[in-house]
């Protein structure tokens, strides 16, 4: 029986009345100027002086409330994982290129970015856990020997994504299962997307691809060579048929379909009482409400129509 | 003695067993159910100290059932010469006594196990919705419909067995 996890989902559902809803990001877009914008969030509980401020302060709050919640962090590896091979991918670059690495790294990870950076320094991975040691050498090696930072990035990214699967894959909780499996598929789909507007051969593909349940990359690869419509002639047969009008609209509108998308399979926690889900759901509606402030926010600092804004808004947890 | 001694010499004891039955299944039930409840209710109450009445009641809903197995257990003490009564029982009576407190003592671990379910899901609607108090106490409540059904069943078993011509 997957352990109980009733305190901490009790007390996540009683911080989702907290949470944003459209109500509030509607007021967000109908404040006047980006200060009005500011005082309106203020008024909603987010503190802080400046924007990137409240926002971090936001960020930071959630992460150590699932630091006290969960005491165990590999229960959570899976979000922190993003973070880790940003941080790799930061640490990588800076020590081969010679550039000091300020304000490259991002918190949340489960590696401090001191050990990555030293990792990479002293060319000496033996002190790094394995799933990020080991694809991060091979990085080093990539840059080192060939200077494209690009080839650099699709290894670590893949695997990052080939990680987050693998923590998918061994968690107990349900939910955190289907999130993996749909971020990858999702991740595939978009740099199949990237791959097709772009322009690029099919050996980047088979680099940059990271094996899901759902997606056959195979496939999907061979369909990628008959442009957008041949992607779509296989996409239609997997449960992401749905995407198809996002993936023809642009970068933007597959962000939005696969964040709704994550919103939708969410949805379900809030009348999950018992499982790790719930403390899981309530994350990622946190990292979505965050990302649609900083969206709106951004849009009123430089005075961006609301209407533009209005449609890249995101489902939102309640 | 013959083998009929010895069965009748059992009755007080197959009665004991059924009486520790009774308090103890519906105890471990009601133990585990406040507990589950409770750890619901810490959360719900780190976030929102002011709702600690309402919660309280919610948490102690899986309590009933270990009080009435309590209650099965005591009046079969005193029919069986532990408390009172006549300890001349025969075989017959002391397994009517034990099959009399069974319904309390199951169907208290299963009800006050599922009773908890039901009160920590109902504490989490109160949390997101503090004006539906009356609705979220209802749906555990049903649940000890069937508790207080065994209770009665055992209650009025144990209360008339020594009235048998056995």
């Amino acid at each position: 029986m997957p352990e109980l996890y009733t305190y901490a989902a009790a007390r996540v559902h009683a911080l989702e009345p907290t949470l944003l809803n459209r109500q509030n990001l509607e007021q967000l877009l109908s404040a006047k100027t980006y200060e009005e914008c500011l005082h309106v969030l203020r008024s909603l509980g987010w503190e802080g002086g400046t924007a990137e401020e409240i926002l971090s302060l936001e960020a930071e709050k959630t992460w150590r409330l699932m630091e006290e919640l969960l005491p165990e962090p590999e229960l959570f590896q899976i979000f922190s994982l993003p973070a880790d091979f940003n941080n790799a991918k930061a640490a990588v670059k800076s020590v081969v290129t010679g550039t000091k690495a300020d304000r490259v790294f991002l918190p949340g990870g489960s590696v401090l970015p001191e050990q990555l950076l030293k990792a990479v320094e002293e060319n000496d991975f033996s002190g790094l856990p394995e799933w990020i040691g080991v694809p991060l050498k091979e990085a080093q090696h990539i840059l080192l020997s060939t200077k494209d930072g690009q080839m650099c990035d699709v290894k670590l990214d893949r695997a990052a994504l080939e990680a987050i699967y693998r923590e998918g894959g061994k968690s107990e909780c349900a939910l955190l299962k289907e999130y993996a499996e749909l971020f990858v598929a999702a991740a595939d789909l978009k740099i199949v997307q990237r791959a097709v507007l772009t322009g690029r051969p099919q050996p980047f593909l088979t680099e940059a691809l990271a094996e899901c349940r759902t997606l056959d990359i195979r496939r999907l690869i061979e369909a990628s060579q008959s442009g957008m419509d041949g992607i779509e002639g296989y996409i239609v047969y997997t449960p992401y048929a749905d995407a198809i009008p996002a993936m023809k609209a642009g970068a933007s509108a597959f962000d939005k379909w696969r964040d709704d998308r994550i919103m939708s399979l969410i949805q379900g926690e809030k009348a999950n009482p018992f499982t790790l889900g719930p403390v899981a759901a309530y994350y990622l509606a946190r990292q979505n409400e965050i990302s649609m402030v900083r969206i709106i926010l951004s849009a009123k600092r430089n005075g961006l129509d609301t209407g533009d804004v209005q449609e890249r808004l995101r489902v939102m947890y309640v | 003695m013959t083998f009929m001694e010895i069965l009748n010499n059992m009755g007080v004891p197959l009665a004991l067993l059924g009486a520790v039955l009774a308090a103890l299944l519906s105890g471990i039930g009601s133990a585990i159910g406040v507990g589950m409840a409770g750890e619901a209710a810490a959360g719900a109450l780190t976030e929102d100290p002011s709702k600690f009445g309402k919660v309280l009641i919610l948490q102690l809903l899986p309590g009933t059932q270990g009080i009435y197995g309590l209650l099965i257990a005591f009046l079969t003490l005193s029919n069986i010469g532990i408390l009172g009564g006549s300890a001349d029982i025969s075989f017959i009576k002391g397994l009517l006594y034990f099959c009399a407190c069974l319904p309390m003592g199951f169907v208290g671990l299963w009800s006050a196990k599922s009773q908890a379910r039901a009160s920590v899901a109902s504490i989490n609607m109160l949390s997101r919705k503090p004006d539906q108090f009356g609705k979220s106490i209802i749906l555990p409540a049903m649940v000890e419909t069937y508790a207080v059904l065994a209770l009665l069943v055992s209650l009025l078993a144990v209360a008339n067995i020594g009235k048998l011509p056995l």
